[in-house]
């Protein structure tokens, strides 16, 4: 049975690697193979293709691989933990929390004055806002969520938080500025580029450590695959699973929203072409293999969306949708079945 | 005397089980005085609405009592943790299973949780227990089938089993039989009746099948109007408890045959 996913996982981390280096070496400047992988160690002649592979490629392939992962498996969390297959990472409010974050920041500039303002809209103010908005929705929903028995009711409240905090960026986009409105609206695009190493570190200690806490819940998650009854039965501390499964998906994809803004569909689509794909809803092999597909789709869309040999660069967020949606499609219409 | 208090698995001393809100106390059946030994098949019955759910949730500590003591295995249910519990208690609930896309065995695995290490991971006893249920269950055949792909009776084998891999001085049964036609109702029953002689289990359960609970159990538990009944069916069925279960306008019990007839 293990020798079974063993060849799956191979090919799979083989696929990861081919799509990480098609990715690096795809862009507006074309450079050849050997010379990618020079800049990729530092030993090429040209200092221009250096820089472009090693402060603008290089980090922009791995935040690929950090924002495809991380929503494929906060999306996996969230679906076994709420029993339904309609949910996605951003269930609890996250990313709306962040879109207000950000709005408050980008659109209530007017509000605050000129000057205040032009310091407020630098890049880590948004992702400062975005983690903060983030932060606070989900600390409301924790809080009622520790005074609801049903974890339905935990669903309901994050779609309700989402409305509030939609609203208000409603009511604050009124009173905006075309300007500003486009800056909004390029932020909800969606960006994999522009990170600077350093924010990619920041971004991967948190990513870690939403990991961690995930690798943590797999036994958890097993057990909530008989339903919530059985797992008490099974000697399950619910609440204690149920807080560490909402700060890991938090974490994941409230800092993946701060960095590279709100990224539909990927967080849903991921664990249904995982599922489909490898046979089963145990944990143990669907986490390392929704990981290693999230990052793989991710690069695809990526180098997809940088248009190769053109200067244009379409918005991430269309990408996974228009690629992702027909091949969900077509997966559930070839099995037949939805398996979940 | 003393021989026979060390095995009284599960005991209840004027229990009284309800439901309590800040207003008011809704008291479902109270001076319930009942004593579970060691490998005996306890069946549980009643009309609708008179309480067996609640009772099974209160044993099974989903929901506090009002008054009275439980003592599991001498000590009072109130004292384990839910792990302790998860070592002495394993249930079998009506509730639908969130996901069928475990194989049988996978399923099975996972009554093994209390006693694995952090991600689940299976020692060789683990899986010599898990195949130990399966083997007593007859499931051999459908070790590798996913459970979608199983009836609704191969399913409730599948769930006792995963109940058997908890290896639980106790298990308890929330209406095991129902949905299933009336072969597979008395060949769940009569697999639990062999399970309980075999692995010296205590094993409750609540029916609706009483006809098949009289010919299969030790003793039973009959909840009616007047109270809660605990004895042997034979007894029961002497005492005329049977009578008393259902309004008589429709339906009596016939001594001889011990089931229920029509009324013409």
């Amino acid at each position: 049975m293990k020798t079974k996913y063993t060849y799956s996982f191979i090919g799979l981390s083989i696929a990861l690697l081919l799509c990480f280096f098609v990715n690096i070496s795809l862009g507006s400047v074309s450079i050849p193979i050997k010379d990618v992988f020079n800049s990729i160690l530092g030993t090429s002649d040209n200092e221009n293709w250096q820089y472009i592979i090693q402060d603008y490629r290089l980090p922009k392939a791995l935040t690929a691989i950090l924002v495809g992962s991380g929503l494929g498996i906060s999306g996996l969390l969230m679906q076994t933990f709420f029993r339904n297959p309609l949910a996605g990472p951003f269930v609890l409010g996250i990313s709306s929390g962040a879109s207000l974050g950000v709005a408050l920041v980008i659109l209530g500039s007017g509000l605050f004055g000129g000057a205040f303002a032009t310091v407020l809209i630098s890049k880590w103010s948004i992702v400062i806002a975005a983690i903060s908005g983030s932060f606070l929705v989900l600390l409301a929903v924790l809080i009622v969520s520790a005074r609801v028995r049903d974890t339905m009711a935990i669903l309901i409240i994050g779609l309700m938080f989402g409305s509030i905090t939609a609203a208000v960026v409603s009511v604050l986009s009124y009173f905006s500025s075309a300007e500003q409105l486009q800056q909004y609206i390029f932020w909800g695009f969606g960006s994999l580029g522009n990170l600077s190493w350093n924010e990619l570190f920041v971004f991967f200690g948190i990513y870690l450590l939403g990991m961690l806490l995930t690798i943590f819940s797999i036994k958890a998650l097993n057990t909530f695959l008989l339903g919530e009854n059985y797992a008490k039965s099974l000697g399950l501390n619910i609440k204690q699973s149920r807080l560490v499964i909402i700060l890991a998906t938090s974490l994941l994809a409230g800092t993946i929203t701060a960095f590279a803004g709100p990224i539909a569909f990927i967080g849903l689509a991921i664990p249904h072409m995982t599922r489909q794909l490898f046979h089963t809803s145990n944990h143990k092999i669907l986490l390392p293999a929704v990981f290693l597909f999230g990052a793989i789709v991710m690069l695809i869309c990526d180098s997809i969306a940088q248009l190769p040999t053109s200067d244009y660069t379409l918005p991430i967020n269309a990408i996974t949708s228009l690629i992702g949606a027909p091949v969900v499609v077509w997966l559930l219409v070839r099995k037949r079945k939805m398996i979940f | 005397m003393t021989e026979q208090t060390q095995h009284i698995i599960l005991e209840t001393h004027n229990l009284s089980i309800g439901y309590q809100s800040k207003k008011a106390t809704a008291v479902i059946a109270s001076d319930i005085n009942i004593e579970l030994y060691q490998g005996e098949l306890i069946g549980l019955v009643g009309a609708n609405g008179i309480g067996k759910s609640t009772l099974l949730r209160t044993l099974t500590s989903i929901q506090p009592a009002l008054s009275g003591t439980i003592s599991l295995s001498k000590k009072p249910l109130n004292d384990y943790t839910s792990i302790e519990l998860a070592k002495i208690m394993s249930l079998v609930l009506t509730e639908q299973l969130m996901s069928k896309n475990l194989s049988v065995f996978e399923l099975i695995a996972l009554g093994r949780q209390p006693y694995t290490n952090w991600v689940g991971n299976l020692s060789d006893q683990d899986i010599s227990v898990v195949n130990q249920s399966i083997a007593q269950t007859n499931l051999s055949d459908l070790k590798h089938r996913k459970c979608f792909e199983l009836s609704d009776g191969q399913l409730q084998k599948v769930m006792i089993a995963r109940a058997l891999a908890q290896d639980t001085n106790l298990i308890i049964l929330d209406e095991p039989t129902t949905h299933l036609d009336m072969y597979h109702k008395a060949y769940i029953l009569k697999l639990l009746q062999k399970l309980a002689k075999d692995t010296n289990k205590t094993i409750l359960f609540s029916s609706h099948e009483i006809d098949l609970a009289i010919q299969l159990c030790d003793t039973m538990i009959v909840m009616t109007n007047d109270g809660v009944i605990y004895d042997s069916p034979c007894n029961l069925i002497e005492r005329g408890v049977f009578e008393t279960l259902f309004p008589d306008d429709l339906i009596g019990f016939d001594e001889k045959t011990g089931s229920f007839r029509v009324k013409k």
